[in-house]
């Protein structure tokens, strides 16, 4: 690991000053970032603890829930108000990574984790993530894990998050502050597709500091869940996930929200299969029709093409069954 | 720089980059937390902090400064065993014992989730008063730590007759 200076913020102005500095980064738990430190992938020269900033979940006059970047992971999974709120934050975030992990990480450092892509890791390896223009082995190499939407030549990267697949079904904003001030980025904004620059995970300026995550009151999330495919029944990435939520009007869905995860550089929101399902009857055959629309521009690489029938079954399958959940408010 | 390590108070300089798992081992010599992976993906290294269990090798000592560090070496000593660690010996919870120490202060600091309520991925009613330490959920919630030895079925017994018969209350809703 390179040497660096380590430095608490006390408050979001003094991290936004030490941040300004050259090879300034900001700190969360450190459960991504100490680890690519260690790997010389990430090499800061000041780290700025800013873990101690932002710790509070508060209601919000409109009825939803403002969650502070410091908040930990399993503050945020076990807050009754998200329990009984939005269930699918809850169960995505304990659906990822480990009891350790979650007690450490950060909402914020949750948002800015950076994809488990092996080739992005392996400095043997050629990546344009940790070493733009250099080139992708990934690509061509062992790809099973890797991208079927939204990817492109240069970077077939997946992001790791589970959260953050929740937080794009529920249309949350994330709050950030620069020097010049204040703004708001709706979650599936936030982070980009890989285009030709995939060094860049997210659209935050440089210097910018997340402050909280806001979850506006949500007609489906009463009746959403999360459901996530991996190799092992505990710990392990998502090959695919999908947060899902449906708000019923009769046998008619009156609003419907999908997002995926483990198929794309950023949380993908399911628009086409949403559009596909606004306001019509909620069937089997539609779901899997929506499913297949959003999957249509999917491209295979040569360990993936499993990844579109599954993400289209579990899309199906988990919209199938929420409608036949009992008790979900309707 | 200061931290209370197993309820005594240690005052050291060390350079920023340790590892608060390097800084408990190689600074003050406490070997029971261990180095597997070294990038939070087995468990060994697990301590408590403030009570809460975490990856030792994925932190920074210096991000835990006056923080309370209880290491498997704070938690028992020969002749004044943690209930745990007599149940691990009973049930054979171990091979080699190189995960053991990781298990052990995992598991209490799972003991002390489940009394606050916290609920995990295996928990089908989020909004349950009180969630049971079922086979299920002593398995999902013991998954950052691996024994390669495979001894999990010894390790899942002494866990259950230690702490099996927890159903504790979930917290009330705080006031806004």
């Amino acid at each position: 690991m390179n040497p660096f200076q380590y430095e608490r913020a006390s408050d979001v102005s003094a991290a936004l000053t030490a941040r300004a500095r050259a090879g300034a980064q900001y700190l969360g738990g450190g459960t991504n970032l100490i680890d690519l430190m260690r790997e010389t992938i990430e090499h800061p020269d000041v780290l700025v603890d800013v873990t101690g900033l932002s710790r509070d979940i508060e209601e919000t006059q409109a009825g939803g829930l403002k969650i502070g970047a410091g908040v930990k992971n399993t503050a945020v999974a076990a807050d009754r108000r998200v329990r009984e709120c939005f269930p699918l934050l809850a169960q995505a975030i304990l659906a990822g990574a480990s009891a350790q992990i979650r007690n450490m990480a950060t909402v914020g450092g949750n948002l800015m984790q950076r994809t488990r892509c092996l080739y992005f890791y392996d400095d043997a390896a050629r990546c344009n993530k940790r070493a733009p223009g250099e080139g992708c082995d990934a690509r061509d190499g062992f790809n099973r894990n890797h991208a079927v939407l939204g990817a492109s030549e240069s970077c077939v990267a997946t992001h790791p998050s589970d959260m953050c697949v929740a937080l794009a079904a529920l249309d949350a904003v994330v709050t950030v502050r620069g020097r010049n001030g204040s703004r708001d980025i709706p979650l599936i904004a936030f982070h980009r597709l890989p285009g030709d620059t995939p060094q860049i995970d997210t659209v935050l300026e440089p210097g910018e500091l997340i402050i909280a995550v806001t979850l506006p009151p949500n007609g489906i999330a009463a009746r959403s869940s999360y459901r996530k495919v991996r190799d092992r029944a505990s710990y392990a990435f998502a090959l695919v996930s999908v947060a899902a939520g449906l708000q019923m009007e009769g046998g008619m869905i009156k609003d419907v929200r999908i997002a995926l995860g483990g198929v794309a550089h950023k949380p993908w929101r399911a628009e086409r299969a949403e559009a596909a399902l606004r306001g019509r009857p909620a069937t089997e055959a539609a779901f899997r029709q929506a499913a297949e629309a959003e999957l249509a521009s999917a491209q295979p690489l040569r360990d993936n093409a499993f990844k579109i029938e599954l993400a289209t079954r579990v899309i199906a399958d988990t919209l199938g069954k929420l409608t036949k959940a009992q008790g979900a408010a309707q | 720089m200061r931290w209370i390590i197993n309820r005594r108070e240690v005052e050291r300089d060390v350079d920023v980059r340790t590892s608060l798992l390097d800084f408990l081992r190689e600074h003050l010599h406490l070997f029971g937390a261990k180095k597997g992976c070294n990038q939070g993906a087995c468990g060994a290294c697990t301590v408590l902090v403030d009570g809460e269990r975490i990856n030792s090798c994925l932190a920074l000592a210096v991000q835990y400064q006056g923080r309370e560090v209880t290491t498997i070496e704070g938690l028992g000593a020969p002749g004044a065993l943690h209930p745990l660690q007599q149940t691990f010996i009973e049930h054979d919870g171990f091979q080699c014992g190189y995960c053991t120490p990781g298990q052990i202060c995992s598991a209490v600091g799972m003991a002390a989730e489940l009394r606050k309520g916290v609920p995990s991925y295996v928990t089908a009613d989020l909004e349950a008063e009180t969630i049971a330490l079922s086979h299920d959920e002593l398995r999902e919630r013991m998954s950052g730590n691996l024994c390669r030895c495979g001894a999990y079925n010894g390790i899942v017994d002494a866990i259950h007759e230690t702490f099996g018969d927890l159903a504790a209350p979930v917290p009330k809703r705080e006031a806004a």
